[in-house]
């Protein structure tokens, strides 16, 4: 088991060291985050950016921003090692297949967490709505840890096909709508300060979503990437 | 090199590969020997790439079996891929990290014992120990697949596939590479190795048996002692057009 953590270590660790040299990923992600947050402020009515209106359209603003700046850098994250050549140079390697997954799904969760970090209090100071509520943390980990699991394994899928950029969101929100949809309604919830309650069974569905699609692409990558 | 007497570290038999309808390998057997080196020619489309890809554990065969060093690849993928050290024209390189970073990485990847102590001596041994500390991004075409090579060698296996490893580089390139591979194959233990080539001349210096392979069939093998590079030519064209 040590040895497999290492292996998974290894490949996260990688990608982490690269992305600090190169910050293609990040930079891309942020700053597509920054203008989708932009661009609802200023395309809202402006009824609908009336601090009482604005708790009901906020936090499904705040998850299309996680999820599509999110779709960008899990296509990239497998681009970048297809169109180098390395994607083989890791697939030759003695380690199990899995451990390929897991270092890179914990990459991407990695990167899509820090623009989450970066962009909620953007978010809040452009609407001018306080995000602020210790249960968000939770919320935004398990949906954000869903998004890395289902992406990654789509993303590896994709790369090897013409339409790559196309087909990852595609496959991608046709699995992921339902905690997308549970996610922006727990965030609902909380922000508009309903008890812990009211979003325990909104948790219990992404928990659930984000163990079975923990489980599925480690036994099922091994297929997706081999010809 | 060759000793009939030596182990059989690829055994390779009626392997088929279908792209949808496509057929790409029909019924190829192939033998590699302990410390023998072969050369794979073919024109473009014959299936050596695919055919290293298969025996490499990049891609499935469609039918037939594979055992490598005696286990039988569908068994034990994972173990198999510790005994092969794979070059190809892609270097299967990080551009943003450096030279030690790189193969730091793919050593954690493959276990290697002693890490840091290997991979200078590797470094050493394909001439870029000065160069470590450099992104890979900055090194030349020749440089990067020095590096691909150190990659390769990295974890000490027994058996080397290169898939033209000599392509997109220049003359001077090419010929320090092939000395290095020449080297690497009788490096303290007795490597075997499967080349694929367009470079007849290149690929006869080096080989102990010449394969060709056409419309995927393994249409021709003999060895290359006493071959001259007009008598391969010869061969090989001979070969190509009885197998079309």
């Amino acid at each position: 088991m040590g040895n497999y953590l290492r292996k998974v270590w290894a490949v996260f660790a990688k990608d982490v060291r690269a992305e600090l040299r190169t910050k293609d990923i990040f930079s891309a992600m942020f700053v597509f985050s920054l203008l989708a947050t932009l661009v609802f402020a200023f395309a809202l009515p402006g009824k609908l950016m009336e601090p009482k209106e604005v708790a009901g359209v906020a936090p499904g603003l705040l998850w299309v921003a996680y999820t599509f700046s999110g779709v960008l850098g899990l296509n990239r994250s497998f681009i970048v090692e297809k169109d180098r050549g390395s994607l083989e140079g890791l697939l030759l390697a003695p380690a199990d297949r899995s451990a390929i997954y897991l270092g890179k799904m914990l990459s991407n969760l990695t990167f899509m967490v820090l623009v989450e970090i970066l962009i909620t209090p953007i978010f809040g100071v452009v609407f001018n709505y306080s995000m602020w509520n210790p249960l968000l943390i939770p919320v935004v980990l398990l949906g954000t840890l869903g998004f890395a699991e289902i992406g990654t394994l789509f993303a590896a899928m994709a790369v090897n096909t013409r339409a790559r950029e196309v087909l990852l969101p595609v496959l991608f929100f046709s699995i992921m709508l339902p905690v997308i949809i549970a996610a922006a309604n727990a965030t609902t919830a909380l922000l508009s300060n309903r008890p812990i309650e009211d979003i325990a069974g909104q948790l219990q569905f992404i928990a659930i979503f984000d163990i079975i699609f923990l489980a599925l692409p480690v036994l099922l990558f091994e297929l997706v990437v081999e010809e | 090199m060759t000793n009939a007497a030596h182990s059989v570290m690829i055994r390779a038999k009626g392997l088929h590969k279908n792209f949808g309808n496509r057929a790409v390998l029909r019924g190829v057997d192939l033998d590699l020997r302990q410390g023998e080196f072969v050369t794979l020619l073919g024109p473009n489309g014959a299936g050596k790439t695919t055919l290293l890809r298969i025996l490499a554990t990049l891609a499935r065969p469609t039918s037939g079996t594979i055992e490598i060093a005696g286990i039988a690849l569908k068994d034990a993928r994972p173990t198999i891929r510790g005994l092969l050290g794979v070059i190809s024209h892609q270097t299967f390189l990080y551009e943003d990290l450096n030279a030690f970073e790189n193969l730091r990485f793919y050593g954690r990847l493959y276990d290697v014992p002693e890490l840091e102590k290997r991979i200078h001596e590797v470094l050493e041994k394909v001439g870029l120990e000065r160069r470590a500390i450099d992104r890979v991004r900055t090194y030349s075409r020749g440089m990067q697949q020095r590096l691909s090579i150190a990659r390769a060698i990295l974890h000490n296996p027994p058996i080397l596939l290169l898939d033209e490893p000599d392509t997109g580089l220049d003359r001077q390139a090419s010929n320090m590479l092939s000395g290095l591979i020449h080297e690497l194959a009788i490096d303290g233990q007795e490597r075997s190795v499967l080349m694929t080539t367009h470079n007849l001349e290149r690929g006869l210096a080096m080989c102990d048996r010449v394969v060709v392979l056409a419309g995927g069939k393994m249409v021709a093998d003999r060895a290359a002692t006493g071959l001259t590079a007009d008598e391969l030519q010869q061969f090989y064209f001979d070969s190509v057009s009885r197998g079309r």
